[in-house]
């Protein structure tokens, strides 16, 4: 017999994303990988995984699942309202909690609350076919596993292998909200008008709605740029902040394209990228100047505090 | 030479080669990205060449700028010398079906269509960089009077195994994506292979690419060989 999960829905954006894929920016295949790090690590750590097992990430609305097969344990992680559904009887799923789960049970993720992207790890092993070593779903390449494309209604996920130790594990932990996201200033930074520079570190812009896996779209005062509004096009990484001509900047996010010709006004602080991509589409964002060593020092210092809290569970 | 190396952000190096764009400085950056890619370090975790920039990216939590930029700064890189940069021969087909932007072509050149095509397949191409969409070789250079802007409007879909033009580059679409480049003909060949976990892509950074015409004829047969 199969163990599997049978997706009664699908919900609105769920991939699976491991540690994502290095070393191919050179032809043009992005980074991917789970959006939010740290809760993806934290849920692998929860059910007795490796840390960089794959997951199954979800935005806003999660999938409902019914599982078929022995026993297995699971964990949620992120801000997310779900329900165990065990022989009819529905129980309120708490995040960052292991729960055991059997055939016929069922696990409705609802949504996420104020966030974007929640994680579902499943203890032991899920039966897909890497891509470049990794699982991670690329939809707008078609990269990775499930032909690169978003899980679907009726589908089934295989289980490979079911941890052994299925003892529960849990921690205290909340998702602590942005105030201002700190950026390092980016090489074409004195393209942009005096006027424009000081819109982007004191005015609030806006995420639009047309935010996803490659890039965070911003509304709000425009930023001008007096000098090009074209470069050649050069590589980008994660967390890049370019501006195009209409003044409107774009984050780069996991999938993004791999080389860009818009200037970069900007470089996301590695320390806040977990939290930036939880920003969800219609709340507010305030950037705030950093320089490199202050970086370097912050992440150094959430690093470790991720480390403890991997080591507390 | 790197003219310039600076951050860009707190996890990746930023290599300035300069503000031209030619096959020399290029080949600089190709210099570099070539023997970073040898020492094959576990802590850098991408490595982006394009025109003129190169961007070594590294994992935050392994190493930090100082390491990599003294990294750069000390690279050997004369010791890479590669002498047999390969030359590879790419089939295209200009039949009226695929020759999508030959009318605007004409038009903006004006210069007739035997004339682009003759012009198009009697030269050597040298490959600056790939990406944007996985594979794609950005190929140079075009002669002065063979250089058109990108369309006003870009398609929704360009198909896969366009050959396509726009200033001094010629490009390949790898599969299909929306683009914005003057489409003169389409390729049978797979210039990117999503099935192949090690080079996946035909034609890397630094290459030589020459364009053979072929005819509908052997165009349609080219994959039953």
């Amino acid at each position: 017999m199969t163990n599997n999960f049978e997706i009664i829905r699908a919900g609105v954006n769920t991939t699976f994303q491991d540690q994502g894929r290095s070393n191919l920016y050179h032809i043009g295949i992005p980074f991917s990988g789970a959006m939010d790090n740290r809760n993806y690590s934290l849920a692998n750590k929860l059910t007795g995984n490796k840390l960089n097992s794959p997951v199954i990430e979800f935005a806003f609305q999660g999938p409902h699942l019914k599982y078929t097969g022995e026993k297995i344990n699971i964990a949620v992680t992120g801000d997310v309202v779900f329900k165990i559904i065990k022989s009819g009887t529905e129980i309120d799923g708490n995040c960052y909690e292991s729960y055991q789960i059997e055939s016929g049970d069922q696990i409705n993720l609802i949504s996420t609350n104020k966030s974007v992207y929640g994680y579902l790890a499943i203890g032991g092993g899920l039966d897909l076919k890497l891509q470049w070593n990794s699982c991670s779903i690329n939809t707008k390449a078609n990269i990775g596993s499930n032909d690169g494309k978003k899980l679907e209604n009726g589908q089934k996920i295989n289980i490979l292998n079911i941890n052994s130790d299925q003892s529960k594990r849990k921690i205290n932990y909340i998702n602590s909200k942005v105030e201002n996201i700190r950026v390092i200033k980016g090489p074409n930074f004195d393209y942009f008008s005096e006027e424009g520079k000081k819109i982007f570190f004191e005015k609030e812009f806006t995420v639009s709605k047309l935010s996803d896996r490659m890039g965070m779209r911003l509304e709000g005062s425009k930023i001008e740029n007096i000098v090009n509004t074209n470069i050649k096009s050069e590589g980008l990484i994660k967390g890049v902040i370019q501006v195009p001509a209409d003044g409107n900047p774009i984050i780069m996010l996991s999938d993004h394209g791999t080389v860009g010709g818009y200037p970069k006004i900007g470089v996301v602080a590695s320390v806040d990228y977990d939290r930036l991509v939880q920003i969800s589409p219609g709340s507010k964002v305030k950037f705030k100047e950093i320089n490199l060593s202050d970086a370097e020092t912050l992440f150094k210092l959430y690093e470790m505090e991720t480390q403890n809290l991997l080591l507390q569970i | 030479m790197i003219k310039n190396i600076s951050n860009l952000g707190d996890a990746a190096v930023y290599c300035d080669f300069g503000k031209e764009v030619n096959k020399s400085v290029n080949s600089e950056v190709i210099k570099y990205f070539k023997a970073l890619k040898k020492e094959n370090l576990e802590s850098i975790n991408n490595l982006t060449p394009s025109y003129n920039k190169l961007i070594v990216s590294y994992d935050l939590r392994k190493t930090n700028f100082k390491e990599v930029k003294k990294l750069i700064e000390n690279l050997n890189v004369n010791e890479t010398q590669d002498k047999n940069n390969t030359k590879i021969e790419i089939p295209v087909c200009c039949d009226d079906q695929f020759s999508l932007d030959i009318k605007r072509l004409e038009e903006k050149l004006k210069i007739n269509r035997d004339k682009i095509l003759k012009n198009f397949f009697s030269k050597e191409y040298f490959c600056y960089m790939t990406g944007f969409i996985a594979g794609m070789p950005f190929l140079g250079d075009l002669d002065e009077n063979m250089r058109v802007p990108r369309l006003e409007t870009p398609r929704v879909k360009v198909p896969k195994g366009s050959v396509a033009l726009t200033e001094q580059f010629a490009n390949i679409y790898t599969f299909e994506s929306p683009g914005g480049w003057n489409i003169l003909g389409n390729t049978p060949l797979d210039v990117f292979d999503n099935s192949k976990e090690v080079e996946p892509n035909l034609i890397n950074p630094g290459d030589t690419v020459v364009f053979k015409q072929i005819n509908i004829e052997e165009y349609n047969s080219y994959n039953d060989k």
